[in-house]
């Protein structure tokens, strides 16, 4: 897959929710607000998977959502990348329990991690510059 | 009879016109985000994103779903385009004759292009229907009814110019040549006395209204709405079919903006200030583009950013309730003015 120039600076970001308690949604709300403003990058949040480059997780995932996690995933368009948001990512309180189908990594892969509970909006702008970098990475480009 | 040069010259016409319409419309895009951006008190992103965007979706992949009716599916999006660009090719670009709708051998007019300025939308329904999916279904059904609710408005602003123009006596009112002044010079604010004035001003406030509705931004993307239906009828569509339809929807707002202006805005700089005809023709394309940008701010940019969206019941109400009302008033003014024009004293 040969990636254009054009690619990493139009990121439209899909925002999945596989069991978070809200608060990471919160901030990926409050990323996109004028003060941030992420949109003078390109970035830009859209309704459906189809259309999105980026998907970002939140929360750990719950045995209702792991195969709905794995269906979405499946449905976007390549090329594509993944941030996992939120300490959840890796269980975190959440780690073992019972009712998880495990870590997002256990069921797509994640590129990207941004830890925190939650992440303050700063902390997934750098989430996604990492990401751009590993795009650029993929296309043989420097990182 | 058809020659063989007219044959050509609409060839070469049609592709400067498609080539013209997809980099305005982008630009259109890229300056509507920009303003809208600085009035959220933003920076906005760059002018030239939309270029970017087009070119990201077209490195992408096109994903066809399982249960989609593959044909239509992908030719909804070439016929949405090729539609839109069609549409330009009946209106005047500043002094610039349409390519196909010229007075002398034209091939359409306003009603034409009142009818055309529905297929982008039919296109969209279509392959919103054939992506088989529960979403963009509800996206389709919602874009026929907005598309019924704005088509009566925008038909009485159509009938009462045109019915204006031909009250004052000039040949072919509903050619877009003759509207737009480009055969006689007057456009229609140089026709209505003092009457007709203020239902002309009521007429250009609901075509600015049936503007949003018409190219689907807030407030009447009801269609598409991403926080209720994902995307709408766009939803399963992405990578190449996506920027289609992207770059359709631009085609077709500056072809909204191109009908405004013609309609209400056609003074040309080339009828005050003698130039020569070659500076003229340039002088007036690029006062055309400041009327388009200026269209597109007060009828998309301002409205999208003030407003939420409306519901769809909402839509309808507005559209066939008030808009279609104050459309009436607008051309029973215009009526009243032609009356007293024609001395006809009631
Ligand atoms: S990381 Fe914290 S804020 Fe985010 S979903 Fe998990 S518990 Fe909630």
């Amino acid at each position: 897959m040969k990636l254009n120039r054009a690619f990493s600076r139009s990121l439209w970001v899909f925002h999945f929710n596989s069991g978070s308690c809200n608060g990471c949604d919160i901030e990926v709300v409050a990323t996109l607000m004028p003060r941030y403003d992420p949109e003078r990058f390109g970035v830009k949040l859209v309704g459906s998977p189809k259309h999105a480059d980026v998907l970002v997780v939140t929360g750990p995932v719950t045995h209702d959502m792991g195969g709905r996690l794995r269906r979405v995933y499946e449905q976007m368009a390549d090329p594509k990348v993944v941030i996992g948001m939120g300490s959840c990512q890796s269980g975190g309180v959440f780690f073992d329990s019972y009712n998880l189908d495990g870590p997002a990594e256990e069921i797509i892969p994640v590129d990207v991690y941004v830890p925190g509970c939650p992440p303050r909006p700063e902390a997934v702008i750098y989430g996604v510059v990492k990401a751009i970098a590993k795009l650029e990475g993929l296309d043989g480009g420097v990182q | 009879m058809i020659t063989l040069i007219d044959l050509l010259m609409i060839v070469v016409g049609t592709i400067f016109v498609a080539g013209f319409g997809i980099v305005a419309g982008l630009c259109i895009f890229g300056i509507d985000r920009k303003f809208a951006a600085h009035m959220q008190a933003r920076i906005g992103p760059p002018i030239r994103q939309p270029f970017i965007d087009v070119m990201k979706l077209l490195c992408k992949d096109s994903v066809i779903p399982e249960n989609a009716v593959p044909s239509i599916f992908n030719w909804a999006p070439v016929v949405a385009l090729a539609s839109s660009i069609v549409i330009l090719l009946y209106l005047p670009l500043g002094s610039i004759m349409p390519v196909l709708g010229g007075l002398s051998g034209g091939y359409g007019d306003l009603i034409l292009v009142m009818y055309l300025l529905t297929v982008p939308a039919l296109a969209m329904v279509a392959g919103g229907f054939a992506s088989g999916s529960p979403y963009a279904t509800v996206g389709s059904q919602r874009e026929m009814v907005t598309m019924m609710a704005y088509e009566f408005p925008l038909a009485v602003v159509i009938i009462a110019i045109a019915w204006r123009l031909s009250m004052a006596g000039m040949a072919e009112p509903f050619s877009l040549a003759t509207i737009a002044g480009l055969t006689t010079g007057v456009p229609i604010w140089g026709v209505v006395g003092p009457v007709g004035i203020l239902g002309c001003i009521i007429l250009m406030v609901v075509l600015a209204w049936v503007t949003p509705a018409e190219v689907s931004r807030v407030p009447c993307d009801t269609p598409e709405a991403e926080t209720e239906l994902c995307g709408g009828l766009l939803v399963e569509y992405s990578g190449r079919n996506l920027a289609m339809f992207y770059l359709a929807q631009a085609v077709k707002t500056v072809a909204m903006a191109s009908l405004a202006v013609a309609i209400f805005l056609p003074w040309n700089i080339s009828w005050y200030v003698a130039m020569p005809a070659p500076a003229a023709v340039v002088v007036d394309f690029i006062f055309y583009l400041v009327k388009v940008v200026v269209v597109v701010f007060f009828s998309v940019s301002l409205i999208r950013v003030s407003m939420a969206r409306f519901r769809i019941n909402h839509l309808v109400t507005i559209y066939w309730g008030y808009l279609a009302g104050l459309g009436i008033i607008g051309l029973l003014l215009i009526m009243l003015d032609a009356f007293i024009k024609g001395g006809i004293v009631i």
